[in-house]
């Protein structure tokens, strides 16, 4: 998918005037609330105009100000998922899957349905009034809702910040194994930066009604660490290997964890900020966190007053941070040794 | 003992038909009426505001007489009644008239209130997902309109039975013609010694009143149940 838009447009107070061209199939906007991110959406789906500007989307252009082309949404072909599932409340669920689908023109009708059903766990749902679901039932519904119209970008706008903290990982599930079915290329707007960097390759950062930058997901983390209130966050997939007293060990990589915060569930993801981990020159020699594990500096990188470091531990990367003086009198560098120190229970369990 | 003549059952029956038809002819354009002050932004619409209302501040005499003397002789509408083949003044049409005029505002009123509680993003979501503004008119707003739709019907079912002032202009009071229930009771009433058959047609008035609000309430409940 290429996606290029060169638009303006103001709103009160608000200016926004955006001017990008990204390719790619999972593709982040990631903002503050009140940054512009809504309004881009609109703008493409065609849901309001520009004061002027241009919008092409696969060579197709979408709107154009001096040309004075501008596609009704329903030509488009930009499928949203909105914040709060917006089902049709008269409709039951079957009827609001097939909304779209119906209103898709046949040669572009390329997802089956009963495949979709199968992939989004919809099957128990199909009969029932959309009153009488979940809210993460209402957003698998949502979701399937807008592949069947066969769109050819998606826009997931916030999907998953009406959903409390376990649903949204299941969310997340589904909407990773819905994209890698489906191959529909999407464009995931969110204000978590956590949830951007699980879902999309690639980042369009905007601030104040401006696209700030385009990046991967991973340099926009690092480059938050600084300013950001819980600094880096590592998500480390973890394998349950056994249950020691009241604690977990889990295989990440060559090395075993002991984290508090652990199930019975055989694989895990786990947070760990780079505020958490405590870096030591030498092997410290009597400590009360459960986890010294032995890292070689791969990388160091600024962020703010801080320096992030890049640590290679057991096949995998870990990010702590330390203060600009702390890394001078380390002495970190690259390929440098060095220990991190990390408390069983400062993992947090992801979902 | 209080009991009806065949006039007065003629006045009931009338009084249904012209409340029943000029219902059931204003509901598509108060329909579209509403629609068009809901959703659509242009330059003059205030004037539409304030056209579609007039009727409810205006005494329905006024409403009359301009209605006979658009529709008279030399009024401007005369033309295009002749083009119809319609001839009004002084028939029971004249009276479906009066009452769609009159009633118009509290349908549109009330439909437009249906119309305003109907989450925007639902419509969005129906154009993204292909629908046309006209299939999303009929397949999203309609059926999410039916409670102002409902409640705008009983309304002006209800005022439509009660009208008297337009309608005693416009079509007069002809028993068995244009005579509706409130045009009786005003006859009798004006004349000596009939006390008592007026109060047995306001008896029917107020049954048929409580009849239309009932039902509302009724097909109100049941509609809030199947959501």
């Amino acid at each position: 998918m290429e996606l290029s838009m060169a638009v303006r447009k103001r709103l009160g107070d608000f200016d926004l005037a955006a001017d990008f061209t990204t390719s790619g199939e999972a593709i982040g906007v990631f903002g503050q609330s009140g940054c512009g991110k809504s309004t881009l959406v609109s703008l493409l789906a065609g849901l309001s105009q520009p004061e002027e500007g241009e919008i092409w989307l696969d060579g197709d252009c979408l709107y154009s100000s001096s040309r004075r082309i501008d596609l009704p949404p329903q030509r488009r072909r930009v499928g949203i998922v909105f914040q709060n599932a917006c089902l049709f409340p008269h409709l039951s669920v079957e009827a609001n899957l097939l909304y779209g689908y119906r209103r898709c023109a046949p040669e572009h009708r390329r997802i089956d349905f009963k495949t979709l059903i199968g992939v989004l766990r919809l099957e128990e749902l199909l009969k029932r009034g959309v009153n009488r679901l979940s809210g993460g039932e209402r957003q698998r519904v949502a979701l399937g809702r807008a592949i069947l119209a066969n769109p050819r970008l998606l826009l997931m706008d916030e999907p998953l910040s009406a959903l409390d903290d376990s649903l949204k990982f299941q969310i997340i599930t589904y909407l990773k194994s819905a994209s890698e079915e489906f191959r529909i290329p999407y464009l995931f707007i969110s204000h978590s930066l956590i949830e951007v960097r699980l879902m999309t390759e690639k980042v369009l950062a905007v601030a104040g009604g401006r696209i700030a930058g385009q990046m991967t997901p991973e340099e926009l983390a690092r480059q938050r660490m600084g300013q950001s209130q819980v600094g880096y966050i590592n998500l480390l997939d973890v394998e349950l290997k056994r249950r020691l007293g009241g604690m977990y060990a889990y295989g990440w990589g060559d090395t075993e964890l002991f984290v508090s915060a652990g199930d019975d569930a055989p694989r895990a993801v786990f947070e760990l900020s780079s505020r958490d981990i405590i870096l030591f020159k030498k092997h410290p020699e009597a400590i009360s966190a459960r986890n010294l594990l032995k890292c070689t500096v791969l990388d160091t990188f600024p962020s703010g007053n801080k320096v992030g470091v890049e640590l290679g531990c057991g096949g995998r990367k870990l990010v702590a941070e330390v203060v600009v003086q702390a890394a001078d009198e380390l002495a970190i560098q690259a390929r440098s040794e060095i220990y991190a120190v990390i408390k069983a229970a400062s993992f947090r369990r992801l979902g | 003992m209080l009991s009806l003549t065949p006039a007065d059952f003629d006045a009931i029956a009338l009084s249904i038909k012209v409340a029943a038809v000029a219902t059931a002819l204003s509901l598509p354009l108060g329909f579209l009426y509403a629609y068009v002050l809901t959703y659509l932004n242009f330059r003059g619409k205030v004037v539409l505001e304030v056209l579609v209302n007039l009727p409810l501040t205006l005494p329905p005499v006024v409403i009359g007489y301009l209605l006979l003397i658009s529709l008279g002789k030399n009024g401007f509408l005369a033309p295009l009644c002749d083009l119809l083949g319609l001839n009004l003044i002084f028939t029971w049409k004249a009276a479906v008239l009066a009452s769609a005029v009159v009633g118009f505002p509290l349908l549109v009123r009330s439909i437009r209130i249906g119309m305003e509680g109907i989450d925007r993003q639902l419509i969005q979501a129906s154009r993204t997902l292909g629908a046309r503004s006209i299939d999303t008119l009929f397949t999203v707003i309609l059926p999410l309109s039916v409670h102002g739709i409902l409640a705008g019907s009983s309304l002006m079912l209800a005022r439509s039975l009660g009208e008297f002032g337009a309608t005693i202009i416009i079509a007069g009071n002809i028993p068995g013609v244009t005579q509706t229930i409130p045009l009786a009771i005003y006859e009798y009433a004006s004349s000596p010694g009939s006390e008592r058959a007026a109060l047995a047609l306001c008896l029917v008035a107020v049954a048929l009143s409580v009849l239309v609000l009932f039902c509302h309430e009724a097909l109100g409940s049941r509609l809030s149940r199947r959501d």
